[in-house]
């Protein structure tokens, strides 16, 4: 099976600074890739490349074998790869029907005039909307009046309906409660259902194994590789996302210093393996 | 549910709800108040009459005009300050043009040939706004000094005084000018364009793509970019709208008067925003409407006209300006974040 997106030793350079370097990944379709990482992994960096925002400086896109490149994120977009940003791109005081419509507003002819179609926009928004679980029974209300996860679902459901093979979505639950990530998660499963290739991206590792079918772990710019969720395990992801052997090393250097002097180390280091085990608070 | 079907849950969004989603509901309030206050005070002195009600439409429709292109840049996120110098520019080139003294061109083609500066002026505003990234604040007030130093020095070069008069004639000759000093069932052209372009402006940025481009161009450049509007051309779009305005007035006041003055149109952009900012429009850009523009653009026109009226000193019409734009400011400040907390 061809994947759908492939990225082969993608680079990204920003002057002297390496953000990502021979980056390999591949997302099939109907699957949730997971793309983790702590901050300053090169997650942001990585989709950006894909959708279109900064090209990368070395390495290749491929989508559904053939090689392609993206001026824009309008151009990307209009070859399937739909982003759904952290800081969302929706306009808080414009209706919901509108920002589910906005750039690719539905087009009515009155006589010689071509005019916005305002009824098929609130209907379509609506039924979309409904299809994801938010019943909204006005789609002219402005989208502020929204909570962050059903705006989250909002431009989810965009992406799906504007006919999107990928969906990237950058850390769409970092800033939501336990229920509304939940309601995120249930859309990210269902638009795998409908045989899109989900790209994941995010730091919670519990979110990430809720959903995830593969898992691609970033530290400092480099790729540990791609994981099956059967090869490998939660704890795994986390003691690399944390940078794996970077903190073994920092254990025996604790460990150095708890000898010579024992109590205020000691507590260090028992804080610093319970850090390890649980890093994550929600 | 079956897609089309009339969903039952539409009807109990009350109306109260939906006029709170309108930005214009403080500006209606407003004018409410201003008016039973200008009855109450000034109704035994000829405040409700059809003379003054004629003269405070008139100098509504001349701020209208412009408010109402103001409001539509200020929704796109920009605004122009140049646009009254503008006017000045427009009218005397316009009235040079059509002056036998000088071009002696037709007035209608003057005014075509000015309408077509006014889009260069218009371009070049949004071009450097564009180009340079600076604030459209700074860069359309430079361009208001340079209009208005480089009106008075051309025409002082050309004419050497600053009042360009004597072209009653012309405008009487031409067969279009009619529509901008003539009348229509006792209303003067003046207002009929105001009505015209707020309906128009209204109805593009309502109904129309290109509308929710202005509102997305305002409210969230990147993001608007990113889904694919093209936020260069609607902003540059926007400042040529606020040009053609400028130079509409300019011609009524012209043709109206005969003779053209560097000075006419001076702090109307001011006017225009503080109509616009009445309306509803927020600074920020976004958020507005073009019908709120004209009806905060009647609302100043019923003050300056009302207060004649009354035995209240005309030296009083700023302060009253000025505290009406803080009050309508803080309402719709007010109204918006009620109409944000309407939940399902």
């Amino acid at each position: 099976m061809t994947p759908l997106i492939e990225l082969r030793k993608v680079s990204k350079y920003f002057g002297p600074v390496v953000s990502l370097k021979d980056i390999d990944m591949k997302v099939y379709a109907g699957e949730v890739h997971c793309l983790l990482g702590d901050n300053g992994a090169g997650k942001s960096t990585l989709i950006k490349a894909l959708s279109g925002v900064h090209p990368p400086s070395e390495g290749q896109i491929y989508m559904e074998g053939q090689p392609v490149s993206f001026s824009s994120p309008r151009d990307a977009l209009d070859k399937g790869i739909a982003t759904v940003f952290q800081d969302l791109a929706m306009l808080p005081l414009m209706s919901i029907s509108r920002n589910f419509f906005l750039g690719r507003e539905p087009k009515r002819r009155v006589g010689p005039l071509t005019v916005y179609d305002a009824a098929f926009a609130a209907r379509v928004a609506r039924e979309e909307l409904r299809k994801i679980g938010i019943d909204i029974r006005d789609p002219d209300q402005p989208v502020g009046t929204l909570s962050g996860g059903e705006r989250q679902s909002v431009a989810i459901a965009r992406a799906v309906y504007f006919g999107a093979k990928v969906l990237i979505l950058d850390e769409p639950t970092s800033a939501l409660g336990v229920k509304e990530a939940a309601v995120v998660l249930k859309y990210v499963v269902q638009a795998r259902a409908r045989g899109l290739g989900v790209i994941f991206i995010t730091h919670n590792v519990h979110h990430a194994w809720a959903v995830g079918d593969t898992f691609t772990v970033l530290n400092r710019g480099r790729s540990y590789g791609t994981f099956k969720k059967a090869e490998t395990t939660r704890e795994k992801l986390l003691q690399m996302m944390a940078g794996g052997e970077e903190l073994e090393a920092l254990a025996v250097e604790l460990d150095l210093i708890a000898r010579k002097d024992p109590t205020p180390a000691a507590r260090m280091e028992q804080r610093a393996a319970e850090a390890l085990h649980e890093p994550d608070g929600g | 549910m079956a897609v089309g079907l009339p969903d039952e849950r539409l009807q109990p969004v009350s109306l109260w709800k939906r006029l709170l989603l309108r930005p214009e509901l403080g500006s209606i309030a407003g004018l409410v108040v201003v008016f039973l206050f200008f009855a109450v005070v000034a109704g035994g002195s000829g405040f409700l009459t059809w003379g003054s009600a004629r003269n405070y439409l008139e100098v509504a429709a001349q701020l209208g005009i412009l408010a109402a292109a103001v409001a539509m840049l200020m929704i796109g996120g920009e605004f122009d300050l140049s646009v009254g110098s503008m006017i000045g520019v427009a009218a005397i080139l316009m009235a040079l043009l059509s002056h036998p003294d000088y071009a002696g061109l037709p007035v209608s083609l003057a005014f075509f040939l000015t309408a077509g500066f006014a889009l260069g002026v218009g371009y070049v505003n949004g071009w450097l706004v564009l180009r340079t990234g600076l604030p459209s604040f700074i860069v359309t007030l430079a361009m208001m000094f340079i209009l208005a130093g480089a009106n008075i020095g051309f025409t002082k070069l050309i004419t050497k005084i600053t009042i360009v008069s004597g072209i009653g004639e012309a405008v009487a000759r031409d067969p279009l000018s009619p529509l901008f000093t003539g009348a229509l069932l006792g209303l003067p052209a003046a207002v009929w364009w105001w009505l015209a372009v707020t309906a128009a402006l209204s109805w593009v940025l309502l109904r129309t793509p290109f509308g929710n481009w202005v509102f997305g161009a305002g409210g969230d450049p990147n993001a608007a970019r990113n889904v694919g509007v093209p936020v260069r051309r609607v902003k540059i779009t926007l400042f040529m709208l606020t040009a053609v305005a400028a130079t509409l007035v300019a011609a009524i006041q012209v043709m109206g008067l005969g003779s053209a003055n560097v000075l006419q149109g001076q702090q109307k952009e001011l006017e225009a925003v503080a109509a616009a900012v009445i309306g509803g429009c927020l600074l920020t850009g976004g958020y507005g409407s073009v019908v709120g523009a004209g009806i905060g653009a009647l609302i100043l026109a019923v003050v300056q006209q009302g207060i004649v009226y009354t035995n209240i000193d005309l030296d009083w019409f700023k302060v009253m300006v000025g505290g009406m734009i803080l009050g309508a400011v803080i309402l719709n400040n007010y109204l918006r974040k009620l109409s944000m907390q309407v939940r399902r």
